[in-house]
């Protein structure tokens, strides 16, 4: 069953039209990637259907409901996360609020039991617990980020460049942690420049080229596909 | 000795005022990220509006200030509905003239509603004043109500921004409203609930420094008023113990200026030592470093 349905969407950045008219879908228990080159407009879809950008056009369907007439900071409730591009966690705060934060919708008596499960799946943010979040390095930020997103408990995640400007011991760590969600069941849609890394651990992908969707399919089927090796994966 | 005394008690009285003052121009700064120089106008309006309820509407000093408040929370959300709301994705030079428009704004329709002519204030604190020293040196009551009221102040927001879920969604809607908003925090209703909190605050403002300075124009605000917005960026713009320190110091600065050096000098005194302290250090005594995001 589609969790999360794209019919047609426009979006303009002033007179720019970034996003060309794309409809895709994510189904429940999948892990769908979005691929392209900087500037295909993967970050302007994932913000699109978070809310934070408002289509000019077409529809976006989430859980049954149409998003459109939902405001942004509503969406959440929903039951959708956004880990956005960059981490963009509280530079500010300690670890445990940027945590809190995540769980900002949900009852206050349900936070502990999400705080400890984060700490378990995250060891590392547990040990920095009551440290301010701005000194934290790269790749503890977008644990962090990945922690906060899920305390809101979402049917679907939506990752923005979780590897962006990681070591590749780290983005290894965080590709096998978006294992680990999806086994623990949760419909990730995953945006990545890392095509190679993400076709690998996705079910379908998308291949998004100046806000268009130019070819489609099985994670695997592109991962073998000639066009896609030599645009996206270098060989 | 004793003189000096006097005059710092006058300096942490009218430094305790900018403070709270300052307070609403940094929370708003800090939250909507621009000057809301209407501020200083609301607290003549909240000081009009005690008056009125003490003179002509037979009110208790106590009601009629929480009277003042109530109808400056309202003024503060109002004007940023109405004024500031719509320019959310302006340039900040369009919201800034916006605000000095706004400011003119309300002190016509003041001028229009109470006339030019001074009201005398009627002081709102009724508990005497208190002679140290053998009666050389003393303190009145207003300055006693003053600083109690700045400690209040100061300890409710402070434990309201670091404790409570609102307070926290305040301090994350100042540090990224698209993340803020990702978490399901309602950016706009934070940014009200910030002008009210500030607005009210602008009243009990207001009403101080008129029980301290009786003579209340449609004008009475706005030097105030900058000079609140100086020692909020003297003390870090955006900061809570910033306003803080930054009042306090350009209270006392001023009347010592006034009493030690020239009485015409003493507000040039206090720009000046603005213009030395953004010289040395651009972000103020408490301001933290922007990083700016790329």
């Amino acid at each position: 069953m589609s969790l999360l349905k794209i019919e047609d969407i426009h979006v303009f950045y002033g007179a720019i039209h970034a996003i060309k008219g794309i409809s895709f879908e994510v189904n429940e228990d999948e892990i769908v990637t979005l691929i392209g080159a900087n500037g295909a407009g993967k970050s302007t879809t994932l913000n699109t259907i978070a809310g934070l950008l408002k289509p000019r056009s077409g529809k976006i369907s989430f859980d049954g409901k149409d998003l459109s007439a939902i405001h942004t900071h509503k969406i959440v409730s929903q039951g959708m996360a956004l880990c956005p591009e960059g981490r963009r966690i509280f530079q500010q705060m300690t670890v445990r609020e940027n945590l809190e934060m995540g769980g900002y919708t949900r009852p206050k008596t349900e936070i502990p039991a999400s705080l400890d499960e984060m700490f378990q799946r995250f060891p590392r943010l547990k040990e920095r617990e009551k440290q301010i979040a701005g000194t934290l390095s790269g790749g503890e930020q977008q644990m962090l980020a990945m922690a906060r997103a899920l305390m809101s408990k979402p049917k679907l995640l939506m990752l923005d460049e979780p590897s962006m400007g990681l070591a590749p011991i780290l983005v290894e760590q965080i590709f096998d942690i978006i294992k680990e969600l999806h086994a623990a069941g949760v419909t990730i849609l995953l945006v990545e420049q890392n095509a190679q890394m993400a076709l690998s651990v996705a079910d379908r992908a998308y291949v998004l080229e100046t806000g268009k969707i130019s070819m489609e399919g099985p994670a695997d089927e592109l991962l073998h596909n000639d066009a896609v090796r030599k645009a996206y994966l270098g060989s | 000795m004793i003189t000096f005394l006097s005059y710092l008690c006058s300096g942490i009285s009218l430094g305790s005022i900018y403070a709270i003052i300052a307070l609403g121009y940094s929370m708003v700064y800090g939250i909507a990220k621009m000057l809301n120089f209407a501020h200083g106008d609301v607290i003549m309006i909240g000081a009009y509006i005690c008056f009125c309820a003490t003179q002509y509407w037979g009110m208790a000093p106590i009601t009629s200030v929480v009277v003042a408040m109530v109808v400056c929370t309202l003024l503060g959300v109002v004007i940023e509905r109405l004024a500031y709301k719509p320019l959310r994705a302006a340039s900040s030079l369009a919201v800034l003239i916006t605000a000095i428009g706004m400011s003119y704004l309300l002190q016509n329709s003041a001028l229009l509603i109470w006339g030019a002519n001074p009201k005398s204030f009627p002081s709102v604190v009724s508990i005497g004043s208190i002679s140290l020293f053998d009666g050389q040196l003393l303190i009145s009551g207003e300055t006693i109500v003053t600083v109690l009221a700045n400690i209040v102040i100061m300890i409710a927001l402070t434990l309201f921004t670091g404790k409570t879920k609102l307070g926290k969604a305040m301090r994350v809607v100042s540090e990224d409203k698209g993340a803020a908003e990702l978490m399901g925090i309602n950016v706009n209703a934070t940014i009200s609930l910030t002008f009210a909190i500030g607005s009210a605050l602008a009243a009990i403002a207001g009403v101080l420094l008129c029980s301290a300075y009786p003579a209340l124009t449609p004008t009475t605000g706005s030097m105030p008023g900058i000079k609140a917005f100086t020692a909020a960026v003297f003390g870090g713009i955006g900061s809570i113990p910033g306003a803080l320190i930054g009042g306090l110091l350009l209270g006392v600065i001023e009347i010592l200026g006034k009493a030690y050096v020239s009485t015409e000098l003493g507000d040039a005194f206090v720009f000046a030592v603005l213009i030395v302290v953004l010289l040395v250090k651009p972000t103020g005594l408490l301001g933290k470093k922007v990083h700016e995001k790329v």
